[in-house]
């Protein structure tokens, strides 16, 4: 670097710039903390719903599956599962109850879980929330 | 090394480099398991080897990032550190913690873990990087803030120069960005918008100064290049990481129910995030071609080296290639994404802490570098490392454009499964070159093991 950009001036680059531009993220956070009413899908938040997050959290289903496509990639999106299992709570809770204790020989398999009915309807009404949420149409097809 | 509590540092490496092996071993237990699904089904899950794998990593480079402190910290600020016994405290209090935390991911299921751990009371688990039972957390918290007061109470009340008032601030950001990962709202939007203060502003942002001032003290030492150059590198390159990363955290916030606005935000800082990461490798190139000394320690140049490229490649090249929305609307959430985590963290973390730690150990023995033996081997070590992440990169981004056209893009999109099916190839391709992988980083441990000859002379 040339002699005429000096170190104090690199150094007022970093404090103004970065002072600036975190003060831009601020500003930017509370626009966006305005706009999520319309897109968060915040009226059918529901106690189930609710509960059926705690239970997707403290069965690590995100060390699987993605979720709005954040996640592992072992297992399929399911932040619009409610939709391609066709909008069926029966289908999906179905699928959940029916995993086998003992795996699927050479292949991928959810864990058995041994949820009660209650905890069934949980997840599956959370699953359903996410689906609702304005995503900016992601992702591209149903199959997530 | 001139002052006596720098050796605290190693302890804090000799832990760093057991849970690497161990984030590796994992590594290939589930890279196996995407090929042979049932393997070690249902002891340890898929979900579960990935926590070990992510925990692990995480846990080893604060180690690393801790270790490096101490070591430069009391060289820099020409004293000893404020309290070696606070640091050693710190130390089995973090080793321990993290070490029932793994224990209590591979020993019971994860809900069970949650309700022994109360996580009732404060819900903080299951959230991806942040698996960590909240007791853990909050040792986090505890274990980060006593690491704070004592470099901080050293670097304020020595010689204060750029690179310890960078690193300062780097692990200050770090502390204080953790704190969000206590906030975990019902509503899935808000909480996956926070979860990225953590996540994104740690790697994308402050992670990026703590790499950046430890990569300069490197670079001061082995070229012997003038501070005044170095510390201007710095400022820059620190200065446009900020610039582009803050605002960059918008690449996170296209699809999970934020504004559309955020794809142009995103889009365009994102897209200049490389920037500060091309600097790196000039600043680095440029001064260790303008040394003023041979550094007999030619293994650790090249690790300093090394950081510089891969960041560069792993970070902003593979970064750049889905970070536009667009783009990153067919690949959000595929092995594209993947391949881009797995280079980057090696790139930016994982080499920038093998660096000091090559630069660092010998001198805590009281030699400037190993014998021109062991030094092969760490090169050996580099080499085999270095190529294999560029393969298992490569592999994965292969399989993630497969993925990608047959699931996403072609006018007959299939299931996941059975496009997991068809691009096993590469995951094949991907668990072999983990191996070499593995074989590498076998070779760093014995390259510093005591060194025979040189005890005898």
């Amino acid at each position: 670097m040339q002699e005429i950009f000096t170190k104090s001036m690199a150094r007022n680059i970093y404090y103004g710039g970065s002072t600036f531009f975190i003060l831009l993220f601020l500003a930017l956070t509370l626009d966006t903390h305005q706009a999520w009413p319309a897109r968060d899908n915040h009226q059918n938040l529901t106690e189930q719903v609710a509960a059926g997050k705690r239970l997707w959290e403290r069965n690590n289903c995100i060390g699987c599956h993605t979720l709005l496509g954040e996640g592992a990639y072992f297992a399929p999106e399911l932040g619009n599962v409610y939709k391609r299992f066709g909008g069926s709570k029966d289908a999906l809770k179905a699928f959940i109850r029916s995993r086998p204790v003992e795996g699927v020989p050479g292949r991928r398999s959810m864990p058995q879980f041994n949820f009660t009915d209650a905890e069934l309807d949980e997840v599956v009404e959370f699953l359903k929330y996410t689906s609702e949420i304005n995503t900016n149409n992601w992702p591209p097809n149903i199959q997530g | 090394m001139q002052y006596q509590s720098q050796s605290v540092a190693k302890l804090y490496f000799i832990a760093a480099i057991g849970l690497f092996l161990a984030q590796i071993l994992f590594g290939l237990i589930m890279g196996l398991q995407y090929v042979m699904g049932d393997f070690l089904f249902p002891e340890i899950p898929f979900n579960v080897a990935r926590m070990v794998h992510t925990n692990t990593l995480i846990v080893w480079l604060l180690m690393g990032f801790m270790g490096a402190s101490y070591y430069l910290v009391p060289e820099e600020s020409q004293r000893e550190l404020y309290s070696p016994k606070l640091a050693v405290l710190m130390f089995w209090t973090f080793l321990i913690a993290a070490a029932l935390t793994v224990v209590g991911y591979l020993a019971v299921p994860y809900a069970t873990l949650a309700q022994i751990t109360g996580n009732d009371l404060l819900p903080t688990m299951g959230r991806e990087f942040l698996e960590q039972p909240t007791i853990t957390k909050i040792g986090i918290v505890i274990v980060a803030l006593a690491f704070l007061f004592n470099i901080g109470m050293t670097v304020l009340s020595g010689r204060k120069t750029v690179v310890t008032i960078v690193l300062l601030t780097g692990l200050l950001g770090l502390a204080v960005f953790f704190l969000f990962s206590f906030y975990n709202p019902d509503n899935l939007v808000k909480d996956k918008y926070y979860w990225w203060w953590v996540v994104h502003l740690w790697v994308e942002g402050v992670w990026e100064l703590i790499l950046a001032s430890i990569l300069a003290f490197v670079l001061i030492k082995t070229t012997g290049i003038d501070r005044e150059v170095v510390e201007k590198w710095l400022y820059i390159i620190i200065a446009m990481t900020l610039i582009t990363g803050i605002i960059g955290t918008g690449h996170h916030f296209y699809w999970i129910g934020t504004p559309e606005y955020w794809q142009w935000w995103g889009s365009i800082f994102s897209a200049l995030e490389p920037i500060p990461f091309f600097m790196l490798t000039l600043f680095a190139f440029n001064v260790i071609n303008k040394r003023k000394r041979e550094h007999p320690n030619k293994a650790a140049v090249l690790w300093a080296m090394g950081t510089a490229v891969m960041a560069f490649l792993g970070a902003g090249v593979w970064g750049f290639l889905h970070t536009l929305a667009p783009v990153n609307y067919y690949t959000h959430g595929t092995q594209i994404t993947a391949a881009h985590g797995h280079m980057a963290f090696y790139g930016a973390y994982v080499m920038v802490v093998l660096t000091i730690i090559s630069y660092a150990v010998p001198l805590m023995r009281g030699q400037e570098a190993k014998s021109n033996a062991k030094q092969v081997m760490e090169m050996w070590s580099f080499w085999l490392m270095t190529i294999s992440i560029v393969f298992i990169t490569l592999f994965l981004t292969g399989a993630g454009i497969l993925q990608v056209y047959l699931q996403r893009y072609s006018d007959a999109p299939q299931a996941f499964m059975m496009v997991q099916e068809k691009i096993s190839l590469f995951y094949w391709m991907r668990e072999f070159t983990g191996l070499v992988f593995l074989v590498g980083a076998i070779l760093f441990v014995l390259s510093f093991l005591p060194d025979k000859k040189a005890q005898r002379a």
